[in-house]
């Protein structure tokens, strides 16, 4: 993975002490709490409900085993013994006192780490693919391009001060892993007639209040305009996007004021006049440099050789595992979805846990998903029942990835200034109430997404099964979703109609599912069943308890 | 408000006229209004002139007429309105602008840094801003990742020595 060089270091060492001048002057209170609040947004620093929530960066998705050792060490010192990792795979600590965020970053430097915008008006973490270079799906590796691309955007002169956040994702495989269509602008690497590798880009797509898909901007950019095209996009952006209404200011409501034919037509003219400029041309031997870190590690020259085990390690093949780009290998998902845990949540200890198991069977890298989960990307398939039963001790081997228990939640108001409804119960009583492994087999892949406001962190829109929490009267109501798609499919869920009470929405969840089940076609995911019947079938289901209540 | 350049205070040479006042002697700024109503006759003038342009106003309202301008006052109306930042590399970078670009309103010690590498030379700023403070804002990062209108290296330049 990628290493700081000195001028790195540097960079993140100066930061560190301009941010502890930041938080000096607000101690002193020279800045006020207005002024100080987008410097701090972008050092990752929220005012929670009840305390300061720190969100560190954790680009692409990329921590070495070294790195999660010390988030352990600041969950521990500065924390409450655990973290949070979110659907930007990102990770936060939820009970930080403001005093202590200069010593925090000074540790996370120590690791090559920093809370360098994740979150404020500017361009945040850059995601990929979390099989990023283990997968035999991808044209290359993206996460070269996205280091490229977060060193770019660090600290963007220009960019900073943007009229809302801005979210880069990097693509690379057919199968989109990465949500690109929901971002504010992707990369998609291509290959031409040709067999030469270009970019796709894709902009305005985003969740929140507004959900829209990305458009494409350009089928094809050649890889040393890279810069020079996004920096078009960002720059139409910050000259044209509205400033007067907070809620229609991302790129998305830009784009489709406009249209995408004329802000296709606005990128256009303005990457003409930055590529005659020269000066953001990205010369093939800098990918390459970047490239040479992210080199795969030599794998050993084995056969495939799947090992067969007990019930509970035949269940965690069947979905935590996927195929490696090498024989004899696999990529193996750890579930932080236990049933009725906190999805995202990881305590010190399995932190470092996770940190040898990586040590001792894989490269001492981990990956996070979008999805709230890790990932172990090199592992020998004969080392799996050791580390399967690694896991059990810890109580991460629930063997759930990509079922109906596999639930992406936000914070909620647990935790959240902005949430309007918990989601962290309801996604509780929801994996309770699917706790049978037999049954979640059975209903196969099925993505829940719960959030507790219209930001959507919880990416509801997305969720095959999207939840929405609102506030009706200071009385939470969840509204239900479906049909939506965070993947090459992408699309947005379809409101069912009137929300259900927090006692009400398990069991509607339910009824969905099995009304699924009753309509489906054989080997058909619930997706595909709600495309080929719609909505009508599963509404019925849902409201009959109602019906019958009303009767 | 002082006015911050190069690091030190410097003598505000320019008036900045309202657009209904009588023009006073010598240099002078006027809205992008004005200029374009009055262009003829400020430009008889023979003295030093600057245009002052809101934050929806890009220089390019100017055209070519930029060659005749030896200011560019742009607006911050808040601080998170981060338009000047582009409009300040536009007029450096495409443009040619050699002039001096100041900005006005409501900026704050934390953006000197990018509104210097983005081309702003000139900062009416407000009395915490001391020249002592605006030259440590100045140095607080010693490497920048990205070309912009300073000429600074960018890290890459500095990895292969270029």
């Amino acid at each position: 993975m990628y290493r700081y060089d000195e001028f790195d270091a540097a960079f993140v060492a100066d930061r560190v002490a301009q941010f502890r001048f930041q938080v000096e002057r607000r101690l002193k209170g020279e800045l006020t709490e207005d002024q100080f609040k987008p410097f701090r947004l972008m050092n990752g620093l929220y005012l929670q409900l009840h305390a300061y929530m720190l969100r560190i960066a954790i680009p692409y998705g990329t921590l070495a085993a070294r790195q999660l050792r010390k988030l352990a060490h600041i969950a521990r010192k500065y924390d409450k013994g655990y973290g949070h990792f979110t659907t930007r795979t990102n990770l936060q600590f939820n009970w930080i006192k403001l005093k202590d965020v200069p010593d925090i970053l000074a540790e996370l430097a120590s690791v090559e780490m920093h809370c360098l915008q994740t979150s404020g008006n500017c361009v945040r973490n850059v995601t990929a693919d979390h099989f990023a270079g283990a997968t035999d799906e991808e044209i290359e590796d993206p996460r070269p391009l996205a280091e490229i691309i977060r060193q770019w955007s660090s600290l963007h002169p220009e960019f900073t001060f943007l009229a809302r956040k801005f979210k880069i994702a990097v693509g690379a495989t057919p199968h989109d892993r990465a949500a690109l269509k929901w971002h504010d602008l992707a990369v998609e690497i291509v290959k031409n007639e040709e067999g030469r590798v270009g970019y796709k880009v894709i902009a305005g797509g985003g969740m929140g209040r507004t959900p829209y898909l990305a458009q494409v901007m350009s089928e094809w950019v050649e890889r040393e305009d890279i810069l020079a095209y996004l920096e078009a996009v960002l720059r139409v952006y910050n000259q044209d996007s509205r400033r007067d209404n907070i809620h229609k200011q991302r790129l998305k409501i830009l784009v489709n004021a406009i249209g995408p034919e004329e802000m296709r037509a606005r990128v256009a003219r303005e990457f003409e006049e930055i590529k005659r400029l020269g000066t953001l041309q990205l010369p093939a031997e800098e990918l390459e440099r970047i490239r040479a870190y992210f080199a795969p590690p030599r794998f050993e020259t084995l056969a495939d050789d799947m090992p067969v085990g007990d019930e509970d390690f035949e269940a965690w093949k069947k979905t935590n595992l996927h195929r490696h780009r090498a024989p004899g290998y696999a990529i193996a998902t750890i579930s932080l979805k236990a049933i009725g845990a906190v999805p995202g949540d990881c305590t010190a200890e399995q932190m470092e846990a996770i940190a040898d198991l990586a040590d001792e069977f894989s490269i001492p890298e981990i990956r996070v998903s979008h999805e709230q989960n890790l990932v172990l990307p090199h592992v020998r398939q004969r080392d799996l029942p050791a580390i399967h039963a690694r896991l059990k001790e810890l109580g991460l081997a629930t063997a759930n990835a990509g079922l109906v228990t596999d639930i992406i939640a936000c914070p909620g108001l647990d935790y959240c200034d902005l949430a309007n409804a918990r989601s962290i119960p309801i996604a509780q009583k929801i994996a309770e109430r699917f706790a049978d492994l037999d049954r979640q087999h059975d209903i196969g892949e099925l993505k829940i997404k719960i959030s507790g406001c219209i930001n959507a962190c919880g990416h509801h829109h997305a969720g095959h099964i999207g939840i929405l929490g609102v506030d009706k009267k200071g009385v939470e109501f969840y509204q239900l979703q479906l049909g939506g798609s965070g993947a090459e499919d992408a699309a947005i869920g379809e409101i069912m109609g009137p929300g259900f009470g927090e006692h009400e929405i398990t069991g509607a969840v339910e009824r969905v599912i099995e009304a699924y089940l009753k309509l489906r076609a054989p080997g058909e995911r619930f997706l595909d069943t709600y495309r080929r019947v719609g909505m009508e079938p599963f509404k019925n289901m849902a409201y009959l308890e109602q019906l019958y209540a009303a009767h | 408000m002082p006015l911050i350049k190069a690091g030190a205070y410097a003598r505000d040479e320019y008036t900045s006229v309202d657009d209904a006042a009588a023009l006073p002697e010598g240099a002078v700024i006027v809205s992008l209004a004005r200029w374009q109503k009055e262009r003829a006759a400020l430009i008889a003038r023979n003295a030093a002139l600057g245009v002052r342009l809101k934050a929806d106003q890009s220089p390019a309202l100017l055209g070519d007429d930029l060659a005749r301008l030896s200011l560019v006052v742009l607006e911050f109306p808040k601080f998170r309105d981060g338009r000047a930042f582009s409009w300040a590399r536009l007029l450096r970078t495409r443009f040619g602008f050699k002039g001096e670009i100041r900005a006005v309103g409501d900026f704050l010690y934390d953006q000197l840094a990018f509104m210097t590498r983005v081309g702003f030379d000139a900062f009416e700023a407000p009395e915490t801003i001391t020249p002592d403070l605006f030259r440590r804002a100045l140095a607080e990062m010693r490497t920048v990742y990205q070309p912009s209108a300073d000429g600074r290296k960018t890290v890459r330049q500095q990895r292969t020595g270029n």
